[in-house]
């Protein structure tokens, strides 16, 4: 993975007159116990590669067997599991789709510095530290049919007995809402880290010149802000994608099979239906997804350290 | 000049009335009585009650249906614990890790970095399912012991990349001047290294705390309500028929506060945190 094979022993005098040993050593004691921690994952890991293998129903213990890739086939053949891609999908699209634009809108609101600005950017912490369980459990108060504030204002706007999560028709905008009120102030805050960080000339020079403002933003702003954008949507994408919290705390994945994303409809099948082996083989099809989706964010978000640290 | 001035205040209230009002209302909500919170048109303007409060630390819960008991204190304090011991295994497990990273360059090193930042990444369900298995096999399934260990899966890397990030700032030579002196490696590390990171591990340690407080999977799977954290016990009350509202709003008021305190008296170091150190130069 990483391509820095390059061994400078940092040539340590001192040490290595001392504990010829030790000096050596050193670094893997210090590491030691992170490495357990990392074998200690990969054992589960791979276990979890053997059971996507197995025929494995709990309910049935005496059925158990090796079937070679017979889980993952009977998935691609079942309409169910092309409707968990698409709502994984879709929920994926709009909430990183929709955090992206708000969030650089509001980074932009508060891009200079003022009492109110540097107030409403301390409060846009709130939502990310609530528990995005807790968040949808909140909004779940809230667009409650009966006594919800939320749902008093949408009558107030004429729709009056608007069913929030509880319709086939608005479960995913609720969800996606609740997703965008925890999640988009993460992207203002990287964003807005990233804006401030931007050199001044560019802006001066263009401001000189009289510049119109459509083309300092499309042509100077955006392509030097492009870097963080990226870096912010990669890693969204990375917990939209195996989105549990918010959608099985709002309404278990339904109604009916409205918001089954991935990891909803592995717990599903692994603790309604007690199929390990099939609920194995869709963690493990996210995971390809997840896998890929990560080393592309690896590789941006280090080429961003490197370049905050080289100092533009 | 004046109409962008409006445009732009208009859409500062928006943003904070979005982000902000949920934990209002739901604070107000859980100072409403249940007759209250019914009213139809809703109403900012009542008389405010500690009643789900005072049901919910005494553990009696008065519903239509009778008295119902529920520990959700016992809860509070699972969170508690399961959070801090979290974070001090993974500063005890970490801190030297990261320091071995930043410093020594081994390739080892870099492959386990990047195997713990790529198990950050992957879904959670994946090794919780073999893990249950294993934890009900070997006696861990339903114990805080077992629970603080599957919890580095989200503390420890982030302290070992964040910390990493503060120790490649450190520069080598006052650590080599300080030996110089004679004084042992060990000493060096616990006199000049840590204490020249401390914001780094400041922000880690913050950061993951907050982090395994809202941690909803995996006690879901690997616990029983004896050690569940509040995430759990609050969704078993939602999910709950007879339960009153207000004394909902008042479990979820309950299991926000400590995390929102935190963020608010250390907002600066969030920030740097939260970007896992992409920002920071």
């Amino acid at each position: 993975m990483s391509t820095s094979g390059v061994a400078s022993m940092n040539a340590h005098p001192v040490v290595r007159r001392r504990h010829p040993f030790l000096g050596r050593a050193l670094p893997y004691l210090l590491s030691m116990p992170a490495l357990l921690t990392c074998v200690g994952i990969l054992v589960p890991f791979g276990m979890a590669v053997w059971y996507s293998l197995e025929r494995y129903n709990l309910a049935f213990p005496s059925t158990r067997g090796f079937i070679w890739f017979g889980n993952y086939i009977s998935l691609f053949k079942d309409a169910t599991f092309w409707n968990t891609v698409i709502v994984s999908m879709t929920y994926t699209v709009l909430t990183v789709g929709l955090e992206l634009l708000l969030g650089l809108g509001i980074a932009l609101l508060l891009w200079r510095r003022s009492l109110v600005t540097n107030v409403l950017s301390v409060a846009l912490m709130l939502p990310l530290m609530v528990a995005p369980a807790i968040a949808s459990m909140m909004w779940k108060l809230m667009t409650n049919a009966n006594f919800g504030i939320f749902s008093y204002f949408v009558s107030l706007l004429g729709f009056h007995d608007f069913k929030w999560a509880s319709a086939p028709q608005s479960a995913m905008f609720t969800v996606v809402m609740v997703d965008m009120w925890v999640y988009t102030p993460f992207i203002t805050i990287l964003l807005l880290a990233g804006l401030r960080g931007l050199p001044r000339q560019p802006f001066e020079a263009a401001e000189l010149d009289g510049v119109p403002g459509s083309f300092v933003f499309f042509r100077i702003m955006l392509p030097m802000l492009l870097p963080y954008i990226l870096t912010a949507g990669l890693f969204r994408m990375l917990d939209s994608i195996q989105q549990f919290d918010i959608i099985y705390s709002m309404t278990q994945g339904g109604p009916g099979d409205t918001l089954m994303d991935f990891q909803v409809q592995a717990y599903t099948q692994a603790f309604i239906f007690t199929n390990i082996g099939r609920a194995s083989a869709i963690l493990m099809v996210l995971w390809l997804i997840t896998y890929v989706l990560s080393n592309v964010f690896v590789k941006n978000w280090l080429r961003l350290r490197e370049r905050a640290r080289g100092g533009v | 000049m004046t109409v962008k001035y409006v445009l732009r205040a208009v859409a500062l209230t928006i943003v904070g009335l979005f982000f902000l009002f949920p934990l209002f209302w739901v604070v107000l909500m859980s100072f409403m009585s249940n007759a209250d919170i019914l009213r139809n048109p809703p109403s900012p303007f009542f008389n405010p009650t500690l009643h789900n409060y005072i049901a919910l630390v005494s553990g009696q819960l008065h519903t239509n249906v009778g008295t119902q008991t529920v520990n959700y204190m016992l809860n509070l304090f699972n969170s508690t614990v399961l959070s801090a011991f979290s974070v001090i295994l993974s500063l005890i497990l970490g801190v030297p890790a990261a320091y071995a990273f930043a410093r020594y360059k081994f390739r080892l090193g870099e492959d386990m970095a990047f195997t713990l930042l790529s198990f950050r990444f992957a879904p959670p369900l994946l090794v919780l399912l073999p893990l249950l298995m294993i934890f009900q096999s070997i006696g861990l399934y339903d114990t805080y012991f077992g629970l603080v260990w599957v919890y580095q899966l989200i503390t420890l890397p982030l302290v070992l990349w964040i910390v990493r990030g503060y120790f490649e700032d450190v520069s080598e030579d006052i650590e080599l001047a300080y030996r110089l002196d004679g004084h042992s490696w060990l000493s060096t590390f616990f006199h000049i290294s840590i204490p020249l990171a401390k914001p780094g591990i400041a922000a880690a340690a913050l950061l993951s705390f907050i982090f395994a407080w809202n941690n909803f999977i995996f006690a879901l799977i690997l616990g029983s309500s004896g050690v569940q954290p509040v995430t759990v016990g609050a969704f078993a009350f939602v999910t709950a028929s007879a339960i009153e509202y207000g004394q909902v709003a008042a479990a979820l008021v309950f299991s926000i506060m400590p995390t929102l305190v935190l963020a608010t008296f250390t907002q600066r170091y969030l920030v740097e945190g939260l970007s896992l150190g992409a920002i920071k130069g």
